[in-house]
């Protein structure tokens, strides 16, 4: 056990893929001699060789599709993407080939392709560097999508994502690179399944949904609520695309309250998604609509008004209040026990 | 341009190119030096005459092409037509949904897909046809896309053949990746990625020369300027000749004359030989012509003029050839009886193998969106099964 930042267990994640399995290559800008903008890959071109840590032409296209063309060759690409704003030009590559080539070729063809994408916001960063596009990813099949929240999660899901035979996108909570954390570097990683949401604090009176860089402010918010006597559940979902729905299911038929946090913007997102599976799959236990706490439906806003955006503790805990139609923001002091 | 004008039709290579803007003398390798015969643009070694034109440089590259390899070279032009013909006739006959022919295009398509190794890769668009079938490609699976029973035709792994790419240009990408892989393997192997004029405009296909010339990867793009993307002519994809874009991103490349089945297969050996010996990316303009519809839903008569087509027609590139034959003294009716012996088979291998293929079970859908299993889909793919049983005919009366 070593106490680690979350950046430098990625990195360690990295390279033990890459001492295990010659065939894993990285592809990406800077992420060579400087290590990528954020040092993720820190060391790791002079380690194993610029044939393995590949510097890229500034073109994410083509990044894209020239893994594509290693993942034919029998290479395992894990691409970055320098900021999650830069993925566009990407899309179609990762859409239209990455997500459909094993489908396409009737299971000949595989695309072992790690996607890393450094993402959300709260760094202070100007336009397109801030953004939550998860959701464009899990709408499409044929891909997997997950999310890490701490350091020991990111060094074993990294090795996970690149063992999977099928794409992944890993959406790292760039906010939260410098976190401390401890990691267990002996852990098997076939031991445990990046498919699993995990239950992070145990809790009675509302499920609260959430992943990647908003899973600290949930615990957090957890903490606060108990202090007012309101028991929370938090639930890490980690994977995104498949989300675990028998781990909510089971968490919300106890606590009857579904509350999802998460920083993308709400309209067609994965709190949608996650609302509506789990009123189709436990309507009968639910004592509340669904809540959704989430980044508002605009371009991510310029960084002085960023945290307007975020959802933070208190809208968190503000959307427990309106799950347990407890006094709130939309029903003000004096509706307490009014159905909203 | 400055082509010889006493060949009819001469210049109209260049001529889809707005007025003025095409420069002369854009011949032959434009990068690094030998090709260019006379004022011609292209590198040709057979005229649409059957004329067996010397060429100092390439003539070494196509030595060994004797009478006989020339008579296979034949065949095969006139096997890819047929197979071309009766696709056609199997669409028009209800049995396919859609076809792209590569009518005119096959002294291109087998000239470069006979100059390759087993264990090159192709990756091409999906008028490749005849390179699949230089390839090896079991014929049926040639339609499996067209006929509806499948999203591709054949594991790309048994013909080292991608299966077709509908995205315009997305392969090059592919191929260039793959070549980065080939030299990461310390092998001497090549990709080759197909594409037409129109595809030249995408990102894709520029980022993918980008990529090919950062990292010398032994990759062929080679273009078949058939003139037209659907309805549009390639004037409107570039203001100079194609093959001239190749030498700004650190590419060599040559133009040649796409209905020259002998041509293009020197310019390919060449492009290879050079791959093959680290010396990087090739960018092979091969000028042809589409003389069938886009795919068997288009209607180019709305779109493009009839003496247009009369003056390809005049290039024909399995034309050529029985000419140069028959004046070798090699079109004897016994090896014209076996030639058409040979299209008929095929044609009627392809037929039955169209009509004989096995539907896909409704379960199908399902199958092969990922390697591994997923919860959502398994949940679907479930009640899916459960709807579709429920259409189960009731247990008779005394059964139960």
């Amino acid at each position: 056990m070593s106490t680690m930042t979350f950046g430098r267990a990625i990195n360690a994640g990295l390279r033990r893929a890459m001492d295990e399995d010659p065939k894993v290559i990285l592809m990406g800008e800077d992420i060579g001699k400087l290590g990528g903008v954020f040092r993720i890959t820190d060391g790791l071109q002079k380690d194993f060789g610029a044939h393995r840590v590949l510097d890229s032409p500034l073109a994410e296209a083509a990044i894209m599709g020239t893994a594509v063309g290693m993942a034919y060759r029998g290479y395992r690409p894990v691409v970055e993407i320098q900021f999650d704003g830069f993925i566009y030009p990407a899309f179609d590559q990762i859409v239209c080939q990455v997500a459909k080539l094993h489908y396409r070729t009737q299971g000949a063809v595989r695309m072992p392709i790690t996607i890393r994408v450094p993402f959300g916001g709260g760094i202070g960063s100007p336009e397109h560097h801030s953004e939550s596009p998860e959701a464009y990813f899990t709408h499409t099949s044929g891909l997997r999508v997950i999310s890490v929240s701490n350091p020991q999660d990111a060094y074993t899901m990294i090795q996970q994502a690149i063992r999977s035979d099928d794409p992944v996108l890993y959406f790292e909570p760039k906010r939260r690179y410098h976190v401390k954390g401890e990691v267990d570097e002996a852990v098997d990683p076939a031991s445990s399944d990046m498919g699993a949401a995990h239950v992070v604090t145990r809790g009675t009176d509302v499920t609260l949904v959430t992943y990647g860089p908003l899973v600290p402010t949930a615990r957090d918010a957890a903490i606060a609520a108990s202090d007012d006597g309101v028991s929370i559940e938090v639930i890490d979902l980690r994977s995104l695309a498949p989300i675990d729905f028998a781990t909510v299911e089971a968490s919300v038929r106890k606590t009857g309250r579904l509350v999802v946090t998460h920083e993308a913007a709400q309209s067609g997102g994965l709190g949608a998604e996650i609302a509506a599976s789990i009123t189709e799959r436990c309507f009968d236990y639910l004592e509340h609509a669904p809540v959704r706490v989430t980044g508002f439906d605009i371009p991510y806003p310029y960084s002085k008004l960023e945290f307007h955006h975020l959802p933070d503790l208190d809208r968190i805990l503000d959307g427990v209040d309106r799950a347990l139609r407890r006094p709130n923001s939309l029903s003000g002091p004096e509706t307490e026990g009014a159905a909203l | 341009m400055t082509e010889d004008s006493t060949q009819p039709g001469a210049g109209s290579d260049s001529g889809s190119y707005p007025q003025g803007t095409a420069p002369s003398g854009t011949g032959g390798t434009v990068h690094p030096g030998p090709g260019r015969e006379g004022a011609d643009d292209l590198v040709r070694l057979v005229d649409h005459h059957g004329v067996r034109h010397p060429n100092r440089h390439y003539d070494a590259l196509v030595a060994d092409v004797d009478g006989a390899a020339l008579q296979k070279l034949y065949e095969d032009m006139v096997v890819v037509r047929r197979i071309d013909a009766e696709a056609t006739a199997l669409q028009r006959q209800g049995e396919l949904a859609l076809w792209p022919p590569l009518l005119g295009q096959e002294a291109a398509q087998i000239g470069s897909g006979r100059a390759l190794r087993s264990d090159d890769f192709v990756f091409s668009s999906y008028r490749e046809n005849a390179v699949a079938y230089c390839r090896g490609v079991d014929l049926a699976d040639i339609l499996r896309v067209w006929r509806g029973n499948a999203s591709s035709g054949w594991d790309p792994y048994t013909i080292n053949m991608a299966t077709p790419q509908v995205i315009i240009g997305a392969q090059t990408l592919h191929a260039t990746g793959y070549a980065m892989g080939i030299i990461n393997d310390g092998a001497d192997s090549v990709a080759v990625t197909y594409f037409g004029d129109g595809a030249t405009s995408q990102g894709d296909v520029n980022e993918a020369m980008v990529f090919a010339a950062s990292y010398q990867a032994p990759v062929i793009f080679f273009c078949q300027n058939n003139h037209w993307a659907i309805s549009e002519p390639v004037g409107l994809q570039a203001h100079v000749p194609i093959a001239r874009r190749a030498p700004g991103f650190g590419i060599p490349s040559v133009r040649v004359d796409g209905n020259d089945v002998l041509a293009c297969l020197a310019v390919t050996r060449e492009a290879l030989a050079r791959a093959r010996s680290g010396g990087g990316p090739t960018f092979i303009e091969a000028v042809t012509y589409r003389m069938g519809p886009h795919t068997t839903a288009d209607d180019p008569t709305r779109y493009r003029d009839a003496n247009e087509l009369e003056d390809w027609a005049a290039r024909d590139p399995l034309a050529r050839i029985a000419t140069l034959l028959d004046s070798l003294g090699l079109l004897g009716a016994d090896y014209s009886d076996a030639v058409k012996a040979k299209a008929d088979a095929v044609a009627a291998e392809l037929r039955e193998g169209c009509l004989s293929m096995p539907e896909p079970a409704p379960s199908d859908v399902f199958r092969h969106v990922y390697s591994e299993p997923n919860s959502w889909l398994e949940r679907q793919q479930d009640h899916y099964e459960r709807y579709l049983a429920s259409f189960a005919p009731a247990p008779q009366e005394g059964t139960r």
